[in-house]
């Protein structure tokens, strides 16, 4: 007599029910086609409606627009660019200038953020009042609103020119923007870069070599007096043998304007400062989360093994706060990103403002501009979450081990 | 008794009195032990101090001292005329309120925005005070007849039939439609490759639109019949009236258990022939005044309140989609959600103003307002929808398992038992979007609508007002106006937060 558990039936027809229809079985399987209609009815409204539209204007579908000359200017370029140039050029010109302000955006409102965050927990009771009259304020008005003001408001009731506010005679600040010196590469620039480069990895190098060090043998290395040498000194060496990597230019004026020195567009002046004061704040409330959201107990436990206040808070503390805010952060730096795109209301020549804005006017594709537009930033967002979410399994993983 | 008293150890005189401890409470203790103890302290102190001095004392400054508070136009705010240098000019803001609140509203049709106002605020204060009965009633006359009134109100206009009409007008339209699609088929399958699978699909839809049409003569023929009586709305009315009220009857039980559908959707029936007939619109209703007069103040608050209103049930219906088990379903509201919310608004705004146009029949225009505001529903239900999400997370699936062990279906699990219980878990969350919301209706004025910035910034270049200090003055009170709503619906949430998390409290 056969003892053996008998094997269960292998049910495939229940299990493609399954995959097909989901819970409901045959019933879910009926809903996804009367679903599937409506989305194919309504594609065939939306196709058919913009064709007969697109006819009517007069305008040929298709992205072979991208070829034609633009025929304007943009004030601010990062690639040399003339009126004369394609479309695909200003598509291009417009993305590096919202990248341009997107990157300078983040690094400001990174530091600004951390350092009110610090404010409202420091034990400082009037720093700490003031941290969060400055997070409320920022985040209860719009950012838009934000933006004007620094345009309309403050740049515009800067001084022209010929009276404008000098920063330690280097930089100046009128209502034609900021003008900054410019650097000019010398003969040392590249042994420079190259110094700086190698001097790089080696300290990180150093770095890994001594955490290896400590994490594997238990023995303390002191390198920061090599690190420092081979940060500051090493290009510092070659400065002397090389001569200066680039010298500045001053800006200079003459007669009703700046001559020499690089103009910093105060559109672009203002949009840093809305974008970065604005994502501050909820930076701000980001960092401050994270780092209470460690138990002090942790903060005790580091202190009972008679580590120092700083070594607690660098390997214990704020490793475990990191977890907690690297994943909102991120997302306030693809926030930031995507309102950079505001920049079209003061004509800062981004990539809303010059492609989905002046080209679109000029050309009437609608459907191709804006889906190129909305195309860039959906990338931009869903490569960012892919990467989070690489991360989290890693934080997750590190987490179970 | 008395040899305890001069024993050894029983002390004889009293202890010396011990300095008093040092006070940690109040306004001194605070200055103490937060403020200045110690040199580190002390300077972080004088930082915060220095701060507060250059920020608040020029804001005092410039909004109450310097201040300008009564004059006719730009003369009487100019540093010239006054004498000293001059700080807020209110007179600009007194000139232009109506500009800021109303746009160009004509004057005499205002009083529809104010009684538009006093309505909102009527039928929102009770829905916001916990304590306070009624809460699904007051919802439902809120989210979904205060929209409808509102509209009347602030644009006007009748109507010219009633359920029974918009029901028949729409069937017919879809109906035309698949037809239309099914004869394009089969005229594009004279000419295709796969001619003969074109014209069975062609010919099978044309068939099926066919037989639409026939379901729906009857309904078409009511119509007629009601249009062609002397009073065509009322008669639409009671046409409607009778057949809803039947419906729910039957609906809600029949003669057992249906009293109470039946009775409140008489109701409902009296309450809206009673706002028919107050507002007159079976007799054209009020004047129409058209959007692209509405602004300021106006179109912030109908944009957000629009937006509010109509994202909640596109978040709830695309969270539960995202939850669903069916593959397409459940796919479709992944991709939905985050394409909305992978993209700018202002992206979606450009999209909705000079896209969709494109996607809808030539012969039908939409207000550009209406434009916007689709725009804004379906960015702002996607992130609603993760809102919703989140709160159907929190739910121990018990929940939804003993709502099953009871029999009831997916419908009855889902409205009865899992979203009462997820929505009001999410309600901090839910505040915190229309807050974000309220503050991104600003945008809309890049697309040439005028909401209350848009106005302002169309007031700056009034020659009449322009001084040197009117953009400042213009910021201070539209960033005290939307301070004032933000900060209040921030603090609400924080009520409501406080309230829910109650029971987790000791």
């Amino acid at each position: 007599m056969s003892t053996e558990a008998r094997k269960p039936s292998p049910q495939i027809a229940l299990k493609v029910r399954r995959v097909l229809g989901g819970k409901a079985g045959w019933n879910g399987i009926a809903v996804q086609f009367a679903f599937a209609a409506i989305l194919g009815w309504i594609g065939y409204e939306i196709v058919s409606n913009a064709r007969a539209n697109l006819e009517n204007q007069h305008i040929a579908a298709g992205f072979g627009f991208l070829r034609n000359n633009a025929g304007f200017d943009v004030n601010q370029t990062l690639i040399s660019y003339t009126g004369s140039d394609t479309f695909l050029r200003v598509f291009v010109v417009g993305l590096l200038n919202t990248l341009v302000v997107s990157v300078v955006g983040i690094v400001f409102a990174t530091v600004i953020g951390f350092i009110v965050a610090l404010c409202r927990l420091s034990p400082n009771w009037l720093l700490s009042r003031v941290g969060e009259i400055y997070v409320e304020i920022i985040r209860n008005l719009p950012l838009l609103f934000q933006i004007l003001f620094w345009y309309l408001a403050v740049l515009a009731a800067l001084p022209n020119p010929r009276q404008s506010i000098s920063l330690l005679g280097i930089a100046f600040l009128s209502n034609r923007g900021l003008v900054v010196p410019s650097p000019i590469g010398q003969s040392g620039l590249e042994p420079f870069l190259a110094m700086l480069a190698l001097g790089f990895v080696a300290a990180l190098a150093l770095r890994i070599h001594a955490r290896r060090a400590l994490f594997q043998e238990g023995r303390m290395i002191r390198i920061w007096p090599y690190v420092l040498g081979l940060l500051f000194g090493l290009p510092l060496a070659t400065i002397l043998v090389f001569g200066l990597p680039f010298t500045f230019e001053l800006p200079q004026l003459k007669g009703f304007n700046f001559a020499g020195g690089s103009r910093i567009i105060p559109e672009f002046v203002a949009l840093t400062l809305a974008l970065s004061t604005y994502t501050a704040a909820f930076i701000a409330e980001i960092v401050r989360a994270g780092i209470l959201s460690v138990h002090k107990g942790q903060m005790e436990a580091g202190s009972s093994l008679g580590l120092s206040r700083g070594t607690t808070l660098r390997l214990i503390v704020v490793p475990q706060a990191m977890r907690v805010i690297v994943p909102p952060l991120t997302n306030q730096y693809l926030n930031l990103t995507k309102n950079s795109s505001l920049a079209v209301a003061i004509g800062y020549p981004d990539l809303v403002s010059v492609f989905a804005g002046t080209s679109l006017s000029q050309t009437g594709q609608a459907i191709e501009i804006i889906a190129m537009t909305m195309g860039v930033y959906l990338l931009i967002s869903l490569v960012t979450s892919a990467i989070m979410s690489v991360y989290g399994w890693r934080v997750s993983r590190s987490l179970d081990a | 008794m008395s040899d305890v008293a001069t024993s050894a150890f029983v002390r004889q005189d009293l202890v010396a009195e011990r300095p008093a401890p040092v006070q940690t409470t109040g306004f001194i203790g605070v200055l103490r032990t937060r403020l200045f103890n110690s040199p580190t302290n002390i300077l972080l102190t004088i930082v915060g101090a220095l701060l507060l001095w250059f920020t608040i004392v020029p804001s005092v400054k410039f909004l109450m001292v310097d201040a300008v508070w009564t004059g006719k136009d730009r003369t009487a705010c100019l540093t010239e005329n006054v004498g000293f240098a001059v700080g807020a000019c209110w007179p600009y803001i007194q000139a232009k309120l109506p500009q800021l609140i109303y746009g160009f509203y004509p004057e005499a049709e205002r009083w529809r925005v104010n009684l538009t106002f006093v309505l909102a605020v009527v039928l929102l204060m009770p829905l916001l005070i916990p304590r306070l009965p009624a809460k699904s009633l007051n919802a439902g006359l809120f989210f979904i007849a205060f929209p409808v009134v509102a509209f009347f109100l602030l644009h006007g206009g009748g109507i010219k039939g009633f359920g029974l009409s918009w029901t028949v007008g729409l069937l017919q339209l879809f109906d035309e439609s698949i037809i239309g699609a099914g004869q394009a088929m089969l005229n594009l399958s004279k000419t295709s490759a796969v001619a003969p699978l074109l014209w069975a699909v062609g010919s099978l839809i044309v068939l099926v639109g066919t037989a639409i049409s026939w379901l729906i003569f009857p309904l078409v023929w009511l119509r007629d019949h009601v249009q062609r009586t002397g009073e065509p709305v009322w008669a639409d009315f009671a046409t409607t009236a009778v057949i809803v009220c039947w419906i729910a009857f039957l609906l809600g039980g029949g003669v057992r258990t249906g009293g109470r559908a039946l009775a409140s959707s008489i109701a409902t029936f009296i309450g809206i022939a009673i706002v028919i007939k107050l507002m007159g619109l079976d007799r054209g209703g009020l004047p129409i005044v058209s959007t692209n007069l509405w602004g300021g103040l106006l179109v912030t608050l109908v944009v957000s309140v629009t937006g509010i209103v109509t994202s909640l049930p596109i978040g709830i219906a695309l969270a539960l989609g995202r939850r669903s088990t069916i593959p397409l379903i459940r796919i479709f509201s992944i991709a939905f959600i985050e394409f909305w919310r992978g993209v700018p608004l202002i992206t979606v705004l450009f999209f909705a103003t000079y896209m969709l146009p494109l996607f809808l029949p030539g012969n039908f225009t939409v207000d550009g307002l209406v434009r916007a505001l689709i725009g804004i529903a379906l960015f702002t239900g996607a992130y609603q929808a993760e809102n919703v999400r989140g709160g159907l997370a929190a739910i121990p699936r018990g929940q939804g398992e003993a709502a099953a062990a009871l029999g009831l279906s997916w419908w009855k699990t889902t409205s009865l038992i899992v979203l009462p219980q997820a929505l009001r878990h999410v309600i901090p969350n839910l505040v915190n979007s229309f807050i974000s919301l309220f503050k991104d209706t600003s945008l809309v004025s890049i697309v040439a609508l005028f909401d209350l910035l848009g106005s302002l910034r169309a007031s700056f270049s009034d020659p009449k007002w322009s001084t040197p200090s009117t953009a400042f003055t213009g910021f201070a009170f539209a960033g005290i106006v939307y301070f004032i709503f933000c900060f209040g619906m921030s603090r609400y949430s924080l009520f409501v937060e406080h309230r829910l998390n109650a029971h987790r409290r000791t």
